[in-house]
This record gives C-alpha cells, sequence and structure tokens, in this order.
C-alpha cells in the first residue's frame, strides 16, 4: 500500500478497524491505477516477449536451414531424422512419432473440417420422397462439428509448428555439440533428464492434456460461438448457423427491444442482483460463522464437540439432497408453512419462494444455513490464536463484548482470512447450486424481462436456461464472456493484489 | 467484595445460559431438515403431506429401494457412483498432487503463466462447454455404451486446476529439505516421491475426501452424458428423476430413503476425517 494519501505515520496510528477500512477504500481506488498498470506495463510486456519468442523462432529456423549439415536439414522434413542420424533413438522416435500422428489426423480426418470454417458449412439438411413414397434424409453439414473440429484442428497445427520448432533446434543444438566434439546426450541421459531437470514435463504432460482438450478448446469453441446465430431456429444438424459479427453482443449490450423483450435490461437487473447476493451471501456467512464459534468457543460451555458435529452435518450431507429438501419444506404447501398455519402463527401461507421479494430474502437465509458451518469450522482454529491478553486489557479498559468483537476479532479474522473471503466472493457470483435447485431462478420477472428469467436468478443461472430451454447459444455465450471477464478482472485484480497483502507487516 | 464476586459470577452464568440457549435454537435450525428426511423415509402413507410426524410407521420406502427395479435402479445407481467416485478418487488426486508438487518446487519458465492461466480458466462458467465437451468425447467414442468412462474422464480432465490449495501446503514444507536431500544425490522425482509425499498426509487426504464427494451431488454432465439412459445414472441425476413432477407424488418418501442411505457413508466418512478437511482448507486458503 504505497500509493498512500495518508502518511506511513499515520497509518500505523490507525486502530486495526480503521487500517481496515482506509485498505478497502484504497482497494477500490487502487482499480483503475490497476487498468492503467495493465493497459501500460502488462499488455507491452507481453506483446514484448511474443515478440521475441517470434523472433527466436525465426532465428533458430534460419540458422538451423543456413549453417545446419544435411542431418540438421533433413529434419525439416522428416522430424527426428537428424536424432536418428545422431543416435539419439528416443528423441528421434518421439519427434517422429508426432508428425505420424499429426499426418495421419490430417489426412483422415482434420482437412475437410478446415476448409468449411469460413462458412461452417454451405449444405443444409433436406428431405424428399423417393418413388417408393418415403421420406429420405440427406443429412447436410453440422455447423457444430464444422466450428468444433475445426478449432480442433487449429490446434493441432499449432501445437505441430511448435514441435518442429523443437525438433529442428534440439538437432541444430546436437549439431554444434557434435561440432565442440562434446558428449551427445544418449537415450538413457535423456530418460534420467526427464526424472530430474525436466521432470516437470513428465508431470505435467497429462495434466495439460487433459486440460486443453476439455477445458481450453470448449472455452474457444464458446468464445467462438459468440460470433454465430446458432439458436433454435439454426439448430444443428437439421439447419446450419453461420457467422453474425457482433450481432449478439449489441443485442445483449445494447439494450434494443426485440418482441418486446430487452436483453440488455434483464442483463442489467439480473447483474445487480449478483452482485447484491454475493456480498450479502458472503458477509453474512463470514460474520455469523465467526459468532457462532466464539460462542461455541466461549470458556465454560461444555458439549463443544456436539454443537460443532450437528452444525458440520450440512457439509457431509451432498448438498443437492439438504437444497432439493429445502425447496420443498419451504414451497406455500411445504411442512413449515404447514407448522406455522396450525400452530395459528400465520393464517395463510407464506410465500417463501413465490414471492420476488421474499424469495431472495430466503435463498440468503438457506445460504446462511449452508454457509455457516465453513466458516466455523475454518475460525476456530484461527480464532484460538488471537492472544488472550488482548481480550484482558479490552475487558480492563471497560470494553463489553460486542466491542471487543468489532474491535479485536473482526479485524484479526478479516486480516487473516481475506484469500478466503475473497475466494468465497467470487464462488459466490456463480453460485449455480442453491439458487437452480432452492427456486430454479422462480418466481418470474414483470414484462419487458425475458420470459426466461426469474427474480431470483443469477446470471449463471438464467445462462443455464436460455441454453437448456432456449437453446439460444449465440446469446448465451456472449453473457458467459461478459461474466468471464467481470469475474477474471476482480479476480486477477484481487489476486495480485493479495500477494502484496501477503507481503505486509503481520496484525499488530 | 464477596457480593461484587458473586454478582460477577450471576453475570457469568446468565450468559452462559443465554449461550446455551441460542446453540439449541442453532441446533434445532439446522437439524430440522435432516430430521424431517429421516423422518419422511420412515413414512408410510404416500405423497407429500404437510405434517411432521408419520402417521404410520414403516421400513417398505427402504426395502423398496433396493429389491423393488420396477421403475428405479436405485442399487445400481448407487455402485455406479460409487464406481465413478473410487475412480475420480484414485485419478485426480494423482493428478492435483503432481501439478502441485510441479507449481511449488520445479521452476521453469511456463510457471508462472500457467498458474494464471488455469486460475482465469477456472472463471469459465463450466456448463458453457459442456455442447463441446459432449462432442469431444462423442468422437473419442466414449458416449453411449462407454459413457460411464466418458463422464469420469469429464470429471478428472481438468482437475488440475484444484492445484491452489494443495500447492499452498507443498509451499509451507521447508525448502532445505529438497536442497539436503540433492545434496546427497537425489534426484527431483526422488524428492517428490521420499520426501515430499509422506509429510503430505493431511493434504493427501483432503484432497482424497473432496474428491470422492464431489461426483455424489454433480448431475449436469451425468444427466447430459447419460441421457435417457437410465441403468447408468448416477445418484443425483436418479434422485432428481424421482422428484419430476410426474414421480414426486407416489416416490417423495422413497427420495427421502435414497438420500438417508446415501448421505450416511458420506457422513460417517467426513466426521471420520473432518480433522484433515479442516487442516486443508485453512492451511490453502488462509494465510496463518
Amino acid at each position: 500500500m504505497t500509493q498512500t494519501v495518508v502518511s506511513e505515520l499515520d497509518y500505523l496510528k490507525m486502530t486495526a478497524w480503521q487500517k481496515f477500512c482506509y485498505k478497502f477504500v484504497s482497494f477500490f481506488k487502487g482499480i483503475p491505477l490497476l487498468f492503467l498498470n495493465f493497459f501500460k506495463v502488462t499488455i507491452p510486456n507481453a506483446a514484448k516477449k511474443v515478440g521475441l519468442g517470434f523472433k527466436n523462432f525465426g532465428l533458430t529456423i534460419y540458422s538451423a536451414a543456413r549453417y545446419g549439415d544435411w542431418k540438421t536439414r533433413m529434419s525439416f522434413l522428416v522430424f527426428g531424422f537428424s536424432q536418428f542420424a545422431r543416435k539419439q533413438w528416443l528423441r528421434g522416435l518421439l519427434f517422429l512419432a508426432i508428425e505420424v500422428v499429426f499426418i495421419l489426423y490430417m489426412s483422415l480426418f482434420g482437412w475437410q473440417y478446415l476448409g468449411m470454417l469460413g462458412t461452417l458449412g454451405t449444405k443444409e439438411t433436406y428431405y424428399y420422397e423417393n418413388a417408393m413414397g418415403f421420406e429420405v434424409r440427406v443429412a447436410g453439414d453440422n455447423s457444430l462439428l464444422i466450428l468444433l473440429y475445426g478449432l480442433l484442428t487449429i490446434i493441432f497445427i499449432l501445437a505441430i509448428v511448435y514441435a518442429w520448432y523443437h525438433s529442428i533446434k534440439s538437432a541444430y543444438n546436437t549439431q554444434q555439440y557434435e561440432e565442440a566434439r562434446q558428449r551427445l546426450a544418449t537415450a538413457k541421459d535423456d530418460v534420467k533428464s526427464f526424472a530430474d531437470e525436466q521432470y516437470h514435463k513428465t508431470l505435467l504432460a497429462v495434466p495439460l492434456l487433459g486440460l486443453t482438450v476439455f477445458t481450453i478448446l470448449p472455452i474457444i469453441f464458446m468464445i467462438f460461438v459468440a460470433f454465430t446465430n446458432y439458436d433454435k431456429a439454426h439448430y444443428p444438424d437439421e439447419k446450419l448457423f453461420t457467422w453474425i459479427g457482433f450481432d449478439n453482443f449489441s443485442s445483449v449490450l445494447g439494450g434494443g427491444l426485440s418482441n418486446g423483450v430487452s436483453f440488455g435490461l434483464t442483463f442489467g437487473k439480473l447483474l445487480l442482483w449478483t452482485v447484491v447476493w454475493a456480498f450479502f451471501a458472503t458477509f453474512t456467512n463470514y460474520i455469523l460463522g465467526i459468532i457462532v464459534a466464539l460462542l461455541i468457543n466461549k470458556k465454560g460451555i461444555r458439549l463443544k464437540k456436539l454443537w460443532r458435529t450437528v452444525l458440520v452435518m450440512t457439509i457431509a450431507v451432498p448438498q443437492f439432497i439438504s437444497l432439493l429438501l429445502m425447496s420443498q419444506m419451504l414451497s406455500d404447501t411445504g411442512v413449515i408453512n404447514n407448522i406455522l398455519q396450525s400452530w395459528h402463527i400465520t393464517n395463510k401461507a407464506i410465500p417463501f419462494l413465490s414471492n420476488g421479494k421474499l424469495a431472495k430474502v430466503t435463498v440468503i437465509l438457506v445460504n446462511i444455513w449452508v454457509g455457516i458451518p465453513y466458516t466455523m469450522l475454518i475460525s476456530t482454529g484461527i480464532l484460538m490464536n488471537i492472544p488472550e491478553d488482548l481480550y484482558e486489557s479490552a475487558r480492563i479498559d471497560g470494553a463489553g463484548p460486542v466491542k471487543a468483537f468489532f474491535k479485536i476479532t473482526l479485524p484479526y479474522m478479516l486480516h487473516v482470512t481475506a484469500p478466503y473471503l475473497i475466494t468465497q466472493f467470487i464462488g459466490n457470483l456463480n453460485n449455480f447450486n442453491i439458487i437452480y435447485l432452492l427456486t430454479g431462478g422462480n418466481p418470474s420477472l414483470p414484462m419487458g424481462y425475458a420470459p426466461t428469467a426469474g427474480e431470483t436468478d443469477l446470471l449463471i443461472t438464467w445462462l443455464y436456461k436460455i441454453i437448456f430451454q432456449e437453446q439460444s447459444y449465440g446469446l448465451a455465450s456472449v453473457i458467459s464472456i461478459l461474466m468471464f471477464v467481470l469475474t477474471a478482472v476482480v479476480s486477477l485484480i484481487v489476486y495480485n493484489r493479495s500477494s502484496a497483502v501477503k507481503n505486509e507487516e503481520d496484525f499488530m | 467484595m464477596a457480593k461484587k464476586f458473586r454478582s460477577k459470577k450471576a453475570v457469568e452464568h446468565g450468559t452462559n445460559a443465554a449461550i446455551y440457549i441460542i446453540l439449541t435454537i442453532i441446533s434445532v435450525v439446522w437439524l430440522f431438515p435432516f430430521v424431517y428426511l429421516v423422518l419422511q423415509s420412515l413414512r408410510g402413507e404416500s405423497g407429500i403431506v404437510g405434517y411432521f410426524l408419520p402417521h404410520e410407521w414403516t421400513f417398505d420406502n427402504y426395502i423398496k429401494l433396493f429389491t423393488d427395479n420396477s421403475r428405479f435402479h436405485f442399487l445400481k445407481w448407487y455402485g455406479t457412483t460409487l464406481a465413478i467416485s473410487v475412480a475420480v478418487t484414485v485419478i485426480q488426486t494423482t493428478i492435483v498432487l503432481i501439478t502441485s508438487y510441479a507449481l511449488s518446487r520445479l521452476r521453469f519458465k511456463m510457471r508462472k503463466p500457467l498458474m494464471n492461466l488455469m486460475l482465469v480458466l477456472g472463471m469459465f462458467p463450466g456448463f458453457m462447454s459442456m455442447t463441446a465437451v459432449y462432442f469431444i468425447l462423442k468422437l473419442i467414442g466414449l458416449t453411449q455404451d462407454m459413457g460411464l468412462v466418458g463422464l469420469i474422464l469429464v470429471y478428472v480432465a481438468s482437475s488440475c486446476m484444484g492445484y491452489y490449495i494443495c500447492k499452498g501446503f507443498f509451499d509451507t514444507i521447508p525448502k532445505s529439505l529438497d536442497e539436503a536431500a540433492r545434496i546427497d544425490g537425489a534426484n527431483r522425482q526422488t524428492v517428490f516421491f521420499k520426501i515430499i509425499l509422506p509429510l503430505a498426509k493431511p493434504i493427501i487426504i483432503y484432497t482424497i475426501l473432496t474428491a470422492f464427494m464431489a461426483p455424489w451431488g454433480e448431475f449436469m454432465f451425468a444427466s447430459l452424458i447419460m441421457n435417457g439412459n437410465e441403468q447408468y445414472f448416477n445418484v443425483a441425476v436418479g434422485l432428481k428423476e424421482m422428484l419430476t413432477r410426474e414421480n414426486i407424488d407416489k416416490y417423495f418418501t422413497q427420495f427421502c430413503a435414497a438420500s438417508v442411505v446415501i448421505s450416511i457413508p458420506i457422513t460417517v466418512l467426513f466426521f471420520c476425517l473432518q480433522r484433515y478437511y479442516v487442516q486443508g482448507v485453512t492451511g490453502g486458503s488462509v494465510k496463518g
């Protein structure tokens, strides 16, 4: 925290609570600066690095072509040729295998999709009646598969260029070693190095392969879908979809009406509720969880283990069970309303989940039920670390338990558990389960909003409905990109700042 | 003086009594759904009813759950989910451990960018990629009859993104241990297996526990990949099926029984390993 308006001395003079507030404010003040840094420093640096990478790439290829002997030059065509010729059969085999796989993939599968990426298919599926009077289906192009497999092929090509570069680099380096009459790495050396200097490659190969195929490729796919008209009317494999540029973005961000429904307005409303929800869900859980932990840990309270066990039940029982059950219990005809009525506390059913405003409160309350045990477990250990004499001296100074909580406990906890709080907040922005299982996003919003969206819908549950009820993949992709940018920006800022927090002086 | 002392003690008693009352209320609120669940599972009358205590007590719901396969194959779902859970646990724990070791102890050029990348990727709504994932699985031939393998693959494929907590733990193991071993001639692989892993017991158990618990509640990918193939449902998809509009009246009590059967082993496991769970969460996500 060096971009201070307050001097270091003033900062040290503050109470812990003031320090926290100060940090809180300076955090938000720092955000514009961070953006500025991002554009002024991070992007140019990254660009520089990429440029350097290309330069190295070109240089290596050039010098290998210019000064390489015939073995090295053959490697341009046959991966691993030079390695074989220099008796490094393990490396040679690896490179050759990559090339063979690539050629097989491209010739059998990849090339046909690559060419169609520009149009995403031209032949539509059609039906005709044959001479016998039966309807015959002639399958056309499948835009979805063209896009997906086309992207897969592009990733494959990039990977192969990288492998090609490495094959040549390794060949050229070995040639130079040979010319300098140094000992060349044998297959045995290679195996050894994969358990030592290059151990990270051994370890990360499989995890990163899985990540690329099942996370990165699908995400790239969805980003591209945002620029297409993939929806119910253009649903593959019956119909084709195609590129439409930024139309989806303008219908989400523009706020214009289509069929009397404003997507932009709905997006804004749900975004607001999402942020409000995340804030309340995080902080109610946090503060109440700490209070419960304090109550249980208070000296003289017995059966500590029992109280804790009762609470921890909510973590142990699978969430989908308890939430589905809760939604049954809280419905208008559910057991809670029935009990309240039979005890004559109310005469009409309380619309816990069917009234928009009350449903929002209910969702937050149920979330407290779900979340308190986590905070309680985590804070129990930390609370014991707070020096007892702090409380002692507070008591002597005449501070009651409430004051002690806000002046000692809370600041200490906030200081220590900041990373946890941050991850909780980000997790709550995308808290799918609780809304989906409890209310399903209902009750519905008034006219003028998108009919898929409900009062309690978070952006993420709305997204789910757009996909599975409406099949408007194009629009959904735009919304998910926007959400992604939102959460990614918030969390990257926060994480990069929390490393600064980490290096800060300790509490007190 | 003596009087003042007594009054202080009285205040203390008063607060404690208040705390006991609060804790009791909390316990009632927290246990209410579970008690309700158990009671409903023992109810003889079918349908959803508004009252709390069953009029007719019975074990039929449990017995039917395991014997009556005319509509639902609960036993099979249970077996499927268990199999998925075990497979996911083994593979995911391995992946998380090796990724965390690489990111915590090994130094290579792409380390920082990789960590940032994985952090950011985790923020993309998972189900947005479901369509793409489905067609990738189809391409490899892991849908339909091979759906179980496909499902496991989907669950574990991106588990390296969960390195965060485990890496945090590895970071706390002193580097001097590695260095001493390396001076003695151990390579990085030996350091991992002989030094780090034996010291990482709490975090290994934590990883196992979370990996094992997750598949029991997952239904998004499970329902997509096992689409309509009721034999291969996992319990979450199956139980949700019991609560659809046409089934709920007849099967609500069985749903409750099934929930109890599912919850008991997980709860027991969780309580046995609770200590490690707390260590894992606090160790990884809290700066202490």
